[in-house]
């Protein structure tokens, strides 16, 4: 099981991660549980100081910008 | 509109292959920008058959040179600033500032607000992250107040529209406000209107997996930019330069030397007090701001404008609010605010 979280306060470039995200695993045919993550002390828990952000795992794969779908498949195998 | 027939392809493409791309971008941009006043002229003259002398034509070649001028000029400071921003991301320039004294830590401060990617819907994350690592409120805010004001749309915009000065100008004064603003909220010793809980957060190590970027990948950064901020602002550049073109068109010269010219000494505080509430970005004020110079504003008074909508807003004032207690909230918007009409009056007495 992959675990997806998308780091942010809501804004424009969090929903299109998020998109883009739950996108790319359903193609890889990964079995995930994606979640948008707002709370700030799990956002900075994580060190983060640019959203939108891309957790898999556990592990900080991008902060600050959103990866293309080639990208972020990369980031999720 | 007839402006976009003039509007050439931008160099935003997906291709995979940026650096083979580059050369192909930047002879397109050269030919077009070269075109611009002969397909302004052609279009407004012997297409639309309009003549300079009315109103209406007057409008339109305005509109139809300015508009695609404007955007090919927006698209080649983003992409350059975007392959710059590629070697700052906020956890270097939070190591780069930590550890500094306090003077020169404002100055760095100010001027790596220009380069370091910044959003301001990440406010409070990095404000907290600056923080807890050290760096003083001061110095802190010195970033936070030049990374709006002092940005690439701006600078492009004023750059495209009012020439190299103008926007050095703005340049200039916009660091010097955010160093000097900065400094001052630093010897206010502020540091208890900081809401408690954030000194008491533990960041984590701001490492994402990734490989470090090569020249393919910055230069990938570059057309991004483009694509993404150019593709977010060119409704405001064009809705902008419209209105502009109608004031350009209308308006009778000078019509407001008596208003907002440099003789009104109320000018100036007058357009910080509108601008401040007032929340717009760079590209959709600036071709208003243009217009409104030519008419016999005075420049002061129109720089005070911008920048007052530009660097403070509502909406971030209110995210920041989450870390911020309401007396260092109004202490930031007083400095930045004196700031900023210090600046207007030093313009209309300077030119």
């Amino acid at each position: 099981m992959t675990r997806i979280e998308i780091l942010g306060a809501g804004c424009a470039n969090c929903t299109m991660l998020y998109e883009r995200a739950r996108l790319a695993a359903q193609d890889l045919g990964l079995e995930f549980e994606i979640e948008k993550i707002t709370d700030l002390n799990v956002i900075v828990g994580y060190g983060i100081m640019s959203t939108p952000a891309l957790v898999v795992n556990g592990q900080v794969k991008v902060s600050g910008r959103v990866p293309s779908a080639s990208q972020l498949k990369e980031m999720l195998t | 509109m007839s402006g976009l027939a003039a509007t050439p392809a931008l160099p935003g493409t997906r291709s995979a292959l940026p650096a083979r791309l580059l050369p192909l971008a930047l002879l397109a941009w050269v030919v077009a920008y070269s075109l611009l006043s002969r397909v302004s002229t052609w279009v407004t003259r012997d297409a639309l058959r309009l003549s300079p002398a009315t109103h209406l034509g007057s409008a339109v070649e305005f509109f139809v040179y300015e508009a695609p001028k404007v955007i090919l000029l927006l698209a080649l400071v983003v992409f350059g600033v975007g392959v710059i921003r590629s070697f700052f991301t906020p956890a270097r320039t939070r190591a780069i500032l930590a550890g500094k004294r306090e003077s020169a830590g404002n100055v760095l401060a100010a001027a790596l607000g220009i380069v370091t990617p910044f959003c301001s819907c990440s406010a409070v994350p990095l404000f907290i992250g600056f923080l807890t690592a050290g760096i003083p409120l001061g110095v802190t805010f010195s970033f936070l107040i030049s990374a709006p004001m002092v940005n690439e749309v701006a600078l492009a915009l004023l750059f495209g529209l009012f020439g190299w000065k103008v926007a050095a100008l703005y340049l200039g004064t916009g660091l010097v406000i955010a160093i000097v603003a900065g400094w001052i909220i630093g010897r206010l010793r502020l540091e208890r209107h900081v809401e408690p809980w954030v000194y008491q957060m533990v960041p984590g190590d701001d490492r994402p997996q990734e490989r470090p970027p090569t020249w393919e990948d910055r230069l990938h950064h570059g057309f991004d930019a483009v694509r993404d901020i150019v593709g977010r602002v060119w409704p405001y550049v064009l809705l902008g330069i419209a209105v502009g073109a109608g004031i350009h068109g209308w308006v009778p010269q000078n019509f407001l030397a008596s208003i907002m010219g440099r003789g009104a000494w109320w000018s100036v505080p007058l357009a910080v007090a509108i601008g401040v509430p007032m929340y717009s970005n760079a590209a959709g004020i600036i071709p208003v701001v243009h217009a409104l110079l030519e008419k016999g504003a005075a420049l002061g008074t129109v720089l005070a404008f911008m920048m007052a909508v530009i660097a403070l807003s509502l909406p971030e004032t209110v995210i920041l609010r989450k870390v911020l207690r309401p007396t260092l909230i109004a202490a930031f918007l007083g400095v930045v605010t004196v700031g900023i009409i210090a600046v207007g009056y030093l313009f209309n007495w300077l030119i």
